[in-house]
């Protein structure tokens, strides 16, 4: 027990460090920085001229819907790329496997498309 | 070593459910909202064909996917008690979203998928399975429970119930990860044996205790009960029902397998954890549900007491305490669908009612309903000769024979304290006068519902074999 937390220590050290370094650099600007605000240096910067609106606006549901969406069928072609280059060595199980998969993918795609998840208006 | 394809017949209850589900969501995408009676009809029918299907399996032990699913007495037991309470669930909901106009093909398909993962836990025999399951009957009950996601109280319930359910799956997540560190394996059966063979030690502990955590959580036990008086008012009464019901069944049927499966040679040590949730549980349920004005509230305070009497008979840790646990459970099932059958009639012209005042004089205007509901109550209070009090009968029984004296005893007060906010509700029924018109008449469902589990709580003591020898049976498959 005692070797394997031994082993540990360098780790111990970095997160010593680390956490010395980041308050250190966190810290120090309140203690020796110069500080003058006026209202012009404390305005939000938008490119040189006035900001339009609030950056907290509500925007459409239905941009998480497709980036759900899109995550699903991302997560898909993830899994078919390790299983395509094994596919040699899986044989008739794997295949079914896979076929299984999709298919149920396949169905649940077939009710998103009739739900209208994929039409924007 | 089972084979990696099961014999099909071992999984042929849940490949039902899995096929039957995806064939529903084709037929509801197809045919938009006209299939909502039909797609309800068949969910009812593939619960019923499961049913039968678990009903038809050998009483032998039955292994499949390498050995992390198996099928038992035990899991063919609870698999009935989960089914029943599905269909039940559905067959309340029909008549209650119709007028709620919340009438969706979506609802019988997310309980069909939350049985399955029910089935899986019940079957799960690693603690891959076990996650897998508990993930999909969870998964599915996060969205029922938002069910009715214009009102806010039930998109309330959903988020807590989210937030929180995903705070206890990476709890027991971390816990399972601490065991497959320290004893090498996931499978129940190779756990029990390195467990047996002297590894492990303070971290495996470490690792129980965050399982135990994770799963108290499901089955809303204290400290972890803190969710469910807000998600069981704010879900839509069906959905309450259904939660009450099958997933605190299957959750504890998993906490049963994992405790006595996998670490049947620590007893000592999960045997303080158990005791504790019990105690706190059935204390907590006793008192807390006293000021309760909402009959759902008070329903969740309920549940949160009997699953602390359930825990009771796992303390016990013996073959009598696991029976105690099933007959338990089965009993609880058909108090609690009747108690929520009872819940949604509680309907006027103005919609549904929800506070225990709307129960005041039922008596006068429907004297079957309000003879019912207190037998009911009664059974929940544990009062002779009704089902609940045989219920409790078995588990302090266990507890007593494994010198648990201390804990039999305070369960004992506990329920004396609960009898007093089940007894009020009905001096209100039969003493006070009412304040508003009758009831408008149950669905021809719920009343079926609710003389169904009537009859088995009313009529339980004629009749106790029945069940008792199949809890006998499925406890003994487990050790």
């Amino acid at each position: 027990m005692q070797s394997l937390l031994a082993d540990y220590l360098p780790l111990v050290i970095f997160i010593g460090v680390s956490l010395v370094i980041g308050l250190a650099l966190l810290i120090s600007p309140f203690i020796v920085a110069y500080s003058r605000p006026d209202p012009e240096k404390l305005s939000a910067y938008e490119c040189g001229f006035n900001a339009f609106d609030d950056a907290r606006m509500k925007f459409d549901v239905r941009f998480y819907l497709v980036a759900i969406l899109f995550i699903i069928f991302d997560l898909e072609v993830a899994f078919l790329f390790p299983w395509a280059t094994v596919f040699g060595g899986l044989g008739w199980a794997g295949f079914w496997s896979m076929m299984l998969f999709l298919g149920v993918l396949t169905i649940g795609f077939i009710y998103e498309w009739r739900k209208g998840a994929l039409e924007w208006d | 070593m089972a084979p990696l394809f099961p014999a099909f017949s071992v999984v042929l209850p849940e490949f039902i459910l899995a096929a039957g589900a995806l064939v529903l969501v084709l037929i509801g995408a197809i045919r938009g909202e006209r299939s909502n009676g039909l797609v309800s009809a068949l969910a009812v029918a593939l619960i019923a064909a499961a049913g039968i299907a678990v009903a038809f399996q050998g009483g032998e032990r039955a292994e499949a996917f390498g050995g992390s699913f198996v099928v038992d007495n035990f899991a063919r037991f609870m698999k009935m008690l989960a089914l029943i309470g599905s269909a039940a669930a559905l067959l309340l909901a029909r008549d209650f979203f119709q007028r709620a106009k919340l009438d969706r093909f979506e609802y019988p398909i997310l309980v069909v998928l939350a049985t399955l993962g029910m089935m899986m836990m019940i079957s799960a025999n690693d603690l891959i399975a076990l996650y897998l399951g508990l993930e999909l009957q969870s998964l599915a009950i996060y969205v029922i429970a938002a069910f009715d996601r214009d009102n806010a109280r039930s998109s309330e319930a959903g988020l807590k119930y989210f937030v929180l359910g995903a705070l206890s799956s990476g709890m027991l997540l971390y816990g399972s990860s601490l065991v497959y560190g320290f004893t090498g394996t996931v499978a129940f059966p190779g756990i029990a044996a390195a467990v047996a063979g002297g590894h492990g030690g303070t971290g495996l502990i470490f690792g129980l205790v965050f399982i135990a955590a994770g799963l108290a959580f499901k089955i809303s036990a204290v400290p972890f009960h803190m969710w469910t008086p807000d998600v069981y008012e704010g879900a839509p009464s069906p959905v309450t029902a259904f939660m009450a019901s099958a997933p605190k069944a299957a959750a504890m049927a998993l906490l049963v397998r994992v405790f006595v499966g996998a670490f049947p040679d620590i007893i000592g040590q999960w045997r303080q954890i158990i005791v504790f949730v019990a105690i706190a549980s059935m204390v907590l349920g006793a008192f807390a549900a006293i000021g309760q004005r909402n009959i759902k509230r008070l329903m969740a305070y309920s549940s949160i007491s009997h699953m602390g009497y359930a825990l009771v008979g796992l303390a016990a840790g013996t073959a009598n305490g696991v029976q105690g646990v099933l007959i338990y459970l089965a009993l609880y099932l058909a108090m609690t669908l009747g108690t929520f059958a009872c819940i949604i009639a509680m309907r006027r012209e103005s919609g549904q009612v929800e506070t225990i005042d709307d129960l005041a004089g039922l008596s006068n205007s429907q004297p079957v309903l309000a003879f019912l509901f207190a037998m009911l109550l009664f059974s929940l209070a544990g009062i002779p000769p009704l089902a609940g009090f045989f219920a409790k009968l078995y588990v302090f029984g266990a507890a007593i024979e494994a010198k648990l004296y201390g804990l039999a005893v305070i369960g004992v007060l506990a329920s004396v304290v609960g009898a007093f906010y089940y007894l009020r509700i009905i001096k209100l029924m039969y003493f006070d006068e009412p304040k508003a018109g009758a009831y408008q008449p149950m669905a021809p469902e719920v009343r079926f519902v609710l003389g169904v589990s009537s009859v088995v709580v009313i009529l339980f003591w004629l009749a106790p074999a029945s069940i008792v020898a199949a809890a006998s049976a499925a406890a003994k498959s487990l050790f």
